[in-house]
């Protein structure tokens, strides 16, 4: 199966130069992006790095030598491509900060503890049909320095492959109805509601495990779709 | 538990990596976790000619960017992507063609891996040798696409996508021979912004 990759799906992506974030002011660039025809180069991509993948991998509360702190959550779905075909056996990486909203990272200096049972990082790959699972705690919100009394809303990173270099993702998975979304710049760099709440997770009550954890379903969605005649490459 | 799924309505936006991705995806040692991938793309069974390829990322006040993730994609030394979809490609090697870094201090980084060889455009053109390099950093809402081409190579001058940059702005493709020894190295920054900013493709 040959995918095409329109630039047309990039119009859901928030602008690289988006002010109320103020680091994309210095790190967005001035010039216009040079179009280009798509190459075997850009057409190809990475097929691996599943083989790293570990058997508690994708279950971030059992890396440590006891069971981390907060709220155990199960997050799931699909990675798919833009005509909603699974994704198969592609590899999905994540990482997040823990309950309290401190990353282990040696930089992140906000003044909330560290879980010594929780690192934050997990990957995984997914199935045949593009089906993912993470079992994971719930990430705190935690205040960063874009503005007087900025707070990031609670969110998980997600690090994506898809079928090619083109479809490359790399997003921030939220949870729903989080109050602080009408403040957050990142979030609202997607100026296009609907592609906003694609960001957005659902809670799953159908596959919440009783006594055991919240469920949490996150499709992503990564370019590429049917080459089909009236397009040209 | 899959289900079936609608057809999306879109692509699932971007978001930028943030400044505390390494201990998930660069941690090199660093952190308690195994890398998926790394900034050395060469095996023992690796053909081709080994370079080195480095240099520093800089955003638009000349700062080094010291929280940059950078991955790049290249064909083999005989020009064939270790991917399926390359229908020309044989698996003869182990050379996966892909790596990951996280800058350092210094905003620097670097790739062992070997020249690529010739891969055709559309048109079944040559292209020169290249790699596909992708930024990501915190104040990065999406990745920026660039490729790295080496000095020195004759196709350059016919290579069909430096052709579409102004000539002015080609030097920012073209990592610069720094020394042969033991093996080949290659220099290029990367710059977000002023008078050299890279020339970055929307793709």
């Amino acid at each position: 199966m040959t995918l095409s990759y329109p630039l047309q799906s990039l119009t859901a992506h928030p602008p690289r130069l988006s002010p109320g974030y103020k680091s994309t002011v210095k790190r967005s660039p001035t010039k216009p992006l040079i179009p280009m025809r798509h190459t075997l180069s850009e057409l190809t991509g990475p097929v691996y790095g599943h083989e790293t993948v570990r058997e508690n991998d994708n279950d971030l509360t059992l890396q440590g030598k006891g069971e981390p702190l907060g709220e155990r959550i199960i997050v799931h779905g699909h990675v798919l491509d833009e005509d909603g075909r699974g994704v198969p056996n592609t590899l999905v990486e994540l990482w997040q900060a823990n309950a309290c909203g401190r990353y282990i990272h040696v930089v992140d200096q906000h003044p909330a503890p560290l879980d010594p049972n929780f690192t934050g990082a997990g990957r995984t790959q997914s199935d045949g049909e593009g089906y993912y699972r993470f079992v994971t705690i719930k990430p705190g919100a935690y205040p960063w320095g874009n503005h007087h009394n900025a707070w990031r809303p609670a969110h998980i990173h997600f690090s994506v492959f898809g079928h090619s270099f083109v479809s490359r993702l790399v997003t921030q998975m939220y949870f729903p109805g989080d109050p602080l979304f009408p403040f957050d710049p990142i979030f609202n760099s997607v100026t296009d509601e609907k592609a906003r709440n694609r960001m957005v997770s659902d809670f799953d009550l159908e596959n919440t495990k009783p006594d055991w954890a919240l469920c949490y379903r996150f499709n992503i969605v990564l370019r590429g779709r049917n080459a089909t005649p009236m397009e040209t490459k | 538990m899959s289900k079936a799924q609608n057809k999306p309505e879109g692509v699932t936006p971007s978001q930028t990596v943030g400044p505390y991705f390494a201990y998930g995806l660069t941690s090199n040692g660093k952190y308690d976790w195994n890398d998926a991938f790394s900034n050395n793309l060469v095996t023992a069974d690796t053909s081709g000619e080994r370079v080195r390829v480095e240099g520093r990322v800089f955003d638009g006040d000349g700062k080094p960017m010291v929280d940059c993730m950078l991955e790049i994609w290249q064909a083999d030394a005989q020009g064939r992507f270790s991917d399926p979809q390359d229908k020309r490609a044989l698996p003869n090697s182990s050379f996966k063609g892909f790596g990951r870094c996280g800058t350092d201090a210094d905003g620097g980084y670097a790739f062992d891996t070997i020249k690529p060889g010739t891969v055709p455009d559309p048109d079944g053109k040559p292209q020169a040798p290249h790699l596909v390099l992708a930024v990501f950093a915190r104040g990065m809402l999406l990745h920026l696409y660039t490729r790295i081409y080496f000095d020195g190579e004759a196709a350059n001058a016919a290579d069909p996508v430096l052709a579409l940059v102004p000539i002015d702005r080609r030097a920012t493709l073209i990592a610069q021979r720094a020394n042969c020894n033991p093996s080949a190295v290659y220099r290029l920054d990367v710059h977000l912004q002023g008078d050299d900013e890279t020339v970055f493709f929307d793709v």
